[in-house]
Order: structure tokens, then sequence, then C-alpha cells
């Protein structure tokens, strides 16, 4: 048996937050973030002190919370999850098309959210299954669309199967859209050219990486330990 | 002549088989009075415009648990199964809207528009049966607007006039779908005189605005 066709046992503890720690490091100072539900919510508490974010949701809120909450009633103040929410001091409320402008108009510096599939070139598939699960895009669509960068935070597979493909086979929710894509084995970047891993968590070897990803997977010459 | 309708009285202006919009995004927004007297009044085979079908037992969910509704334009209801059971059973008509497309068509449609190109959705099954026109080399959908009958919207403090001054984000789908109907009812959370909104802080304008009914908060 090869190393290529040895099965993963990762320890799944922490996969998320270990995910989510990388995909901190990709946020500059002063970015204005959308952060999808899920795994991606936890990146802010992995944020360097030295990196402030403008986190954008789109219900209507510039500068969403934690805190400090200058509003009390959780009736009035939800997230894009419709859960009680705060917004930060020197926020904003917004309505929706001004939240859209923002979103799909560019101004919106990164978004970070989770994948049923991507592929080699950049396909992103996360809103639907058919015949299994029809939630809805929500403000995927455009999100994805209108960010200046998309970073696609999930784990690396699936119950064992890969979600990395060579062409996305589940309804797409945009085309050519996704940057990066950082899972619990490394970090991928989509280039012109293909699939590039650039970084990789030392508790895999390449082989495992290339293994667990159904694309083409370029190492690249300057692969490094995960940051 | 006043703005102000009684809960029933506003009911009777909403007729079965129509077409309503209802502001809020998961419930935070919604006109709570309003839904629960269309749930008591029997209204149904109502075509529902909202962001979302809110959670189970709360807000506009009431509408979907009692089956008012004959169809649903909108842009996530993962969090409301009971959405899915009667999409699955045949009973509920559900399309799917990209948000930022749910806002602009209907703003689109408030605006006198024919509608609005957006490059969201090109290349997805979303862009079935649509036009495609290319602007300056970029691919745009041709988006149709949204208009309905009645909308109802939710205000924290509404004038007399009908003015309007939002809290939190419940403002959320509010503003534009005030544009975008042909009759609109906002369910004040606080009824107040005029000047107590300052006109600068008018979020809707009321000449928008055709029936107020007083409501406070859930």
């Amino acid at each position: 048996m090869t190393a290529a066709t040895t099965p993963v046992v990762i320890d799944r503890t922490n996969l998320k937050e270990f995910i989510a720690r990388r995909v901190a490091k990709e946020l500059r100072d002063g970015d204005f973030v959308n952060l999808g539900i899920g795994l991606p919510t936890l990146v802010p508490q992995f944020l360097a002190p030295e990196v402030q974010v403008t986190l954008q949701a789109e219900v209507g809120m510039v500068g969403a919370g934690p805190c400090p909450a200058v509003e009390p009633d959780p009736r009035y103040v939800v997230d894009a999850g419709g859960k009680p929410a705060s917004i930060r001091l020197g926020g904003a409320f917004i309505d929706s098309v001004t939240s859209f402008t923002l979103i799909r108009g560019g101004h919106v510096d990164a978004t970070v959210l989770g994948a049923l599939q991507v592929d080699a070139e950049g396909n992103l598939a996360n809103w639907i299954i058919p015949g299994k699960m029809v939630p809805g895009m929500g403000g995927a669509m455009d999100l994805v669309v209108g960010a200046k960068r998309v970073i696609v935070a999930m784990e690396h597979t699936q119950r064992g199967e890969p979600k990395i493909l060579p062409r996305c086979t589940l309804p797409l929710t945009a085309v050519k859209c996704v940057d990066l894509i950082v899972t619990e084995m490394g970090v991928i970047e989509v280039r012109p050219t293909g699939l590039v891993l650039t970084e990789i968590n030392p508790e895999f070897t390449v082989a495992q990486v290339v293994a667990a990803t159904a694309a083409v997977l370029t190492v690249s010459p300057n692969l490094v330990e995960i940051r | 002549m006043s703005k102000l309708l009684s809960l029933d009285d506003a009911v009777a202006k909403i007729s079965d088989g129509m077409t309503v919009m209802f502001g809020g995004f998961m419930g935070c927004g919604n006109a709570h009075l309003l839904v629960q007297a269309i749930v008591d009044s029997g209204r149904t085979d109502l075509t529902m415009i909202s962001n979302d079908a809110s959670t189970p037992g709360y807000g506009i969910a009431t509408l979907v648990e009692h089956k008012r509704l004959r169809k649903l334009i909108t842009s996530h209801v993962g969090l409301n199964p009971q959405v899915a059971v009667q999409m699955n059973a045949g009973e509920l008509e559900v399309e799917l809207v990209p948000q930022g497309t749910l806002a602009e068509r209907i703003r689109s449609g408030g605006a006198g528009l024919g509608g609005v190109l957006t490059p969201t959705g090109i290349g997805t099954p979303i862009a079935e049966g649509k036009d495609v026109i290319t602007v300056d080399g970029r691919q745009y959908l041709l988006e149709k607007p949204l208009r309905a009958d009645v909308a109802l919207i939710s205000g924290y403090r509404v004038d007399r006039n009908g003015n309007v001054w939002y809290r939190g984000d419940a403002r959320n789908f509010n503003p534009v779908m005030a544009t975008a109907a042909d009759l609109v009812i906002v369910e004040a959370d606080h009824l107040v005189e005029l000047g107590d909104i300052a006109p600068e802080d008018v979020v809707t304008p009321g000449v928008f605005v055709d029936h107020i009914v007083v409501g406070g908060s859930l």
C-alpha cells in the first residue's frame, strides 16, 4: 500500500478552529469582511490584535458585533442567521438594498464561506443538493460575485469523499469566483493554471493531500508548513 | 385624512389570492400583529414575497405553518423546515431568488424601472430562461421587477403622516418594499407625533405609506 492510498485518520477535535485560525491570517487590518454562517464565524477570535476588521452582515449591518453592544434588544438586532446580535460602536444599520450594494458592488474586501464543492476553475457549489437540501442561496451568490476576495473555509473531504473536484457536479453558486481554499490539510490557491498547494499541515504528507483532492493539484515549489 | 386603521380594517384590505410583500429578516422586522391577524382572518392562497420564511413559530413562519401560501418568492428557506415539507408535497411553490437580486427586483418595481442587470447568477441554475445582456464586455442577467398588491412593513416609530424610523436591523427589506406595492400598510411599534421623527431621520417618507396600524412590539 502506497502512502497515497493510506486512509487518513485525523483528529477532528478543534478542526474548525484550526481552519479558522489559518483563515484569520488572510485578513488585513482595515478589511471590510463578510463571514458566512458556521465555521467562518470563528475567524474573528483568531485575528492578531493589530488586525482590526469591520464585519458586514447582509441583514443590514456595517460593523457587526460581538461587542460592545449599543443595541440591547435582541428583537431588533439579529445576525444573518436570525440570532440575537450586536453592532459595534461606530457601526451603521442599513437596508437590504444598501447591504447588497456593498456586497455586489465590490466594496467588501473579503468573504469567507463554506462549500459543498469547489473545482479546478474556482467554481463554487454551496447552496443546493437537488432532491435533498434546498435551503436557498440567501446572499451567497451575490457575495461570491461581488467580494474582492473569496476564501473557502471547509473540511477537505466529506465523509472521505473529495470536495475539491475537477469540475463541480452540484449546481453552481457562481463561476470562477474562488481565490483561496483553506482546509485542515493545507492552503490551496486558485490560479488561472489550476489549483496550487502552497501550504501544508505537517500532520499530512503531500501524497495524502493529493489523494484527498480529486482535482489536479500542483504542489508549489515554495511549499511551506501551514502558517 | 387619517391613515390610521384598526387591525381588522387593515386585514380587510387583503383578499385571498393576493401577492403580499412582508418586510423582515428571520422574523426581525416582520409586521407581527398583521401576520397573526391574517392567519386569524382565514386569508389564504397568498403569494408571499419575503427575504426568508423565518423560523417555525416566529413571524411570517405562521403563514407557512397554517398553509396560507400558494407561492413563496424568497432567498432562503433553510431555517424553516415546513417549507421543504410543503414544497415536496406539491402544496407550496417556491421561487428562490438571490438576496441581492430580490432587493433589486423590488427596488426596480418601486422605482419604475424595467428590471436590473446583475452579474449574480450567471452560470448557475438561476440564469435559466433569463436574458443575458453583455455590457462593456461583462455578462449580466436581466432580472425583472417585482411588485405586490400589498406590502406589510414594520416600523419602530411612525408618525401620523406615515413617516417611518426603523430600529436596529429590523430595517432590512422594509424600506424598499414600501415603494413597490399598490397598497402599503405599516405596523407601528410606536405611533408618534409629527416632528418626533426629525425630517433628516425619516427613512421611509410617509408618501409611500397608505395606512398605519398601531401595533406595539411583540
